[in-house]
């Protein structure tokens, strides 16, 4: 590659970032995809909803009530989704911390599903917000309300997206061939992971210490006061289901984006991650199981709720935790795909178990989300999804960097 | 680096000035200091109560609601909402139908102002918890943490807000009593929460066949303003007993103290490894 000649005049520059920014942003390729035609109602029925929970209150979009003020929005699209992006934190770990080099090439589109997640959940949240404007107070002003976990929750979750956009930054850079804001960036790496892992351990533990006064509202089969444990062994193979889950998609859909040496790796990443899962699903049993004796809770277990309780422990986590084990054994990719999909399901049990169907399960009326509530939770997974595509098909995500930013 | 007397001295008067300034800018335990005002309360002796919804009544009014008019009915559980602070409801008990009144309970250690992000839930030193509209960020976090499912949420507004009993806080600072307590003649009463334990005890030991030997409220979730006497147990007036005797904050305290030692341990020990690791990565890019 030849180097552009210098001196460029700073004017000049600025106007070919302009062009090369217009010309970015411009849609590419065929419009017409069946995603498309499916996503783009979606994304406009939820703008409408989104505006009409705006001006009409939040009851006239969804179902929540005054026993269950938490409903799909927070549920689903925050307590559950957290969960699903600490994919991000965990391979950061393993990479710039244990230097396991073979996971590379997967940590900057894990980063990025992990930030847009972010962005998306914290947007998630504006929605059910009844007075969003006050969004601020406990960020600036004297409105900090240090002794509530949702206070910790929303510290961490902000200062998170700057740590994983930072993790990110060099990906951007790359892009617009920013070459020493590329070397600064970078050089900030290690000390965001650092803080980053710090951040994830704290909230997410936290979303599950968000329950932790509610004692006598959850069912006593998913209360107990290691929730913020639990939760944090869970993110880590929910993160990693969701890396060999979405791994898996991109791969296929952006496969011309990938270099034939990532395209061989690949089988290996999963392969390894296969074992992760099955090592944190292995805590997570044994530790569901030890709180479960403690909570001489024995009695329960013929009950309805106890059913539920054992389909979710043994259908969710036991059964998935002998498919890692067996699938990495005999080297069985499409297994361990299988088994990381049955992962992702166990975990959205399990937070909705917590945060909406064993929460107030003795409660006379039950919520169940509305179509709009739906609604509006697909149309934020897809606008997500947009800009994921947006992302990869121009920074250097899935595919090399550039020549000049190789610098070892 | 070597610490000498002067730097000694410097770094002692900087942290001085930082632990007076931060207690200059009206920390409660300063302010508690100052003066010596008690947490006031509610005791309710539904041995007494008739029933009349009067104290409902005064309450709407007072604070600008739609009377009230379905009266209390056996197997009809009223509800606080979004337009009503204060319930009357009757209940069938082994003594026969039975009054009880149902509002906030103003905890000493409330779970809801624990929980606020924002500090818009709040316990004054006066001992009423209000909630303040230009704190609120609407999250609900309030709801889930209230043991008694006190805070209702406007759902239907775009500018909602949060209805609960304030025990007539601003009655209160000027030295006045909430309406209900005003209107209520013999069943409700309002003092200092030490009085008011003080007077249910002495009824209590005064009639013993009346009362059953003790009072909602007390102990219930750490303490709360609101107390109430019964001559059944209390859960067939519809109380809470699930309640427990612990305080609410205290059950999310263990995870919150964790926080600081996480937050200086964590990241020390990712860097060494980090730093331990180190080594043997650039080795392996020199083989590479």
């Amino acid at each position: 590659m030849t180097s552009p000649a210098y001196p460029i005049t700073t004017e000049k520059k600025e106007k070919s970032i302009w062009k090369f920014l217009v010309e970015e942003f411009k849609p590419r390729g065929k419009w017409l995809t069946p995603f498309n035609v499916i996503s783009l109602p979606v994304m406009l029925a939820g703008l409408v909803l989104i505006v009409f929970r705006f001006t009409e209150g939040l009851g006239a979009v969804s179902n929540v009530n005054q026993e269950i003020p938490w409903g799909l929005w927070k549920g689903f699209n925050v307590v559950t989704g957290v969960a699903f992006a600490g994919g991000a934190y965990v391979l950061t770990f393993m990479v710039y911390i244990l230097k396991m080099d073979k996971y590379h090439s997967i940590v900057r589109v894990t980063v990025l599903n992990g930030f847009l997640a972010y962005m998306f959940y914290a947007g998630a949240l504006v929605l059910d917000l009844g007075k969003p404007w006050n969004i601020f107070n406990p960020i600036i002003g004297n409105n900090f309300g240090a002794s509530s976990v949702l206070f910790l929750v929303a510290w961490h979750f902000m200062l998170y997206i700057f740590a994983q956009l930072i993790e990110f930054s060099p990906a951007v850079a790359e892009w617009l061939g920013a070459r020493t804001a590329r070397k600064i960036l970078s050089g900030m790496t290690i000390g965001a992971v650092i803080f980053g892992i710090t951040l994830s351990t704290l909230h997410q533990s936290g979303l599950g210490a968000l329950f932790l006064m509610a004692s006598e509202k959850i069912h006593p089969l998913w209360y107990n006061e290691f929730i913020p444990i639990l939760f944090l062994v869970s993110s880590v193979f929910a993160g990693l289901s969701m890396v060999i889950f979405q791994g898996s998609i991109t791969n296929k859909v952006f496969a011309y984006q990938l270099s034939k040496d990532h395209r061989k790796k690949d089988n290996g990443i999963i392969h390894g991650l296969a074992r992760v899962c099955a090592g944190a699903l292995f805590a997570y049993l044994f530790m569901q199981i030890i709180v479960f004796i403690h909570g001489q809770h024995w009695a329960l277990l013929n009950t309805p709720m106890g059913y539920w309780w054992l389909f979710e422990i043994i259908g969710f986590v036991v059964v998935p935790l002998f498919l890692f084990l067996y699938s990495y054994r005999n080297y069985n990719i499409t297994l361990i795909k299988v088994a990381s999909i049955i992962t992702i399901v166990g975990i959205i049990l399990n937070r909705l178990n917590v945060s909406i169907i064993a929460f107030r399960w003795d409660a006379a009326a039950h919520y169940v989300p509305s179509w709009m509530e739906i609604v509006v939770t697909a149309a934020i997974i897809l606008t997500q999804i947009w800009i994921f595509r947006w992302v990869i098909h121009r920074m250097p995500v899935l595919r090399e960097s550039p020549e000049w930013a190789k610098d070892h | 680096m070597s610490i000498n007397r002067r730097n000694f001295f410097k770094t002692v008067g900087v942290a001085g000035i930082t632990l007076t300034g931060l207690e200059s800018l009206g920390s409660p335990a300063e302010a508690a200091k100052a003066d010596d005002t008690e947490f006031y309360g509610f005791l309710y002796d539904s041995t007494i109560c008739l029933g009349c919804r009067a104290c409902e009544k005064a309450c709407a009014k007072a604070h600008g609601f739609p009377e009230p008019e379905d009266d209390a009915e056996v197997g009809v559980i009223r509800k606080t909402s979004i337009n009503q602070r204060s319930v009357i409801n009757k209940f069938e008990t082994s003594q026969g139908e039975m009054m009880v009144r149902h509002a906030c309970m103003h905890c000493n250690e409330p779970a809801c102002a624990s929980a606020c992000l924002t500090q818009a839930m709040y316990k004054t030193k006066e001992g009423p918890v209000i909630w303040r509209a230009d704190k609120c960020m609407g999250c609900r976090y309030c709801m889930i943490s209230c043991p008694f499912d006190v805070p209702k949420f406007d759902y239907h507004s775009s500018n909602p807000i949060i209805q609960k009993c304030d025990m007539c806080f601003d009655r209160v600072q000027n030295g006045e009593i909430p309406v209900c307590a005003e209107t209520c003649g013999d069943a409700l009463f309002f003092g200092t929460r030490r009085e008011l334990i003080a007077e249910a005890h002495r009824r209590i030991s005064e009639s013993p066949d009346s009362y059953i030997p003790q009072i909602f409220g007390e102990k219930t979730a750490g303490g709360t303003s609101s107390l109430y006497l019964s001559p059944v147990p209390f859960d067939e007036l519809g109380l809470n007993t699930k309640v427990s005797n612990e305080s609410y904050p205290a059950k999310t305290k263990g995870f919150l103290y964790s926080v600081p030692s996480v937050f200086v341990l964590l990241p020390s020990l990712l860097l060494g490894m980090h730093e331990a690791t180190k080594s043997k990565q650039s080795k392996n890019h020199e083989n590479d």
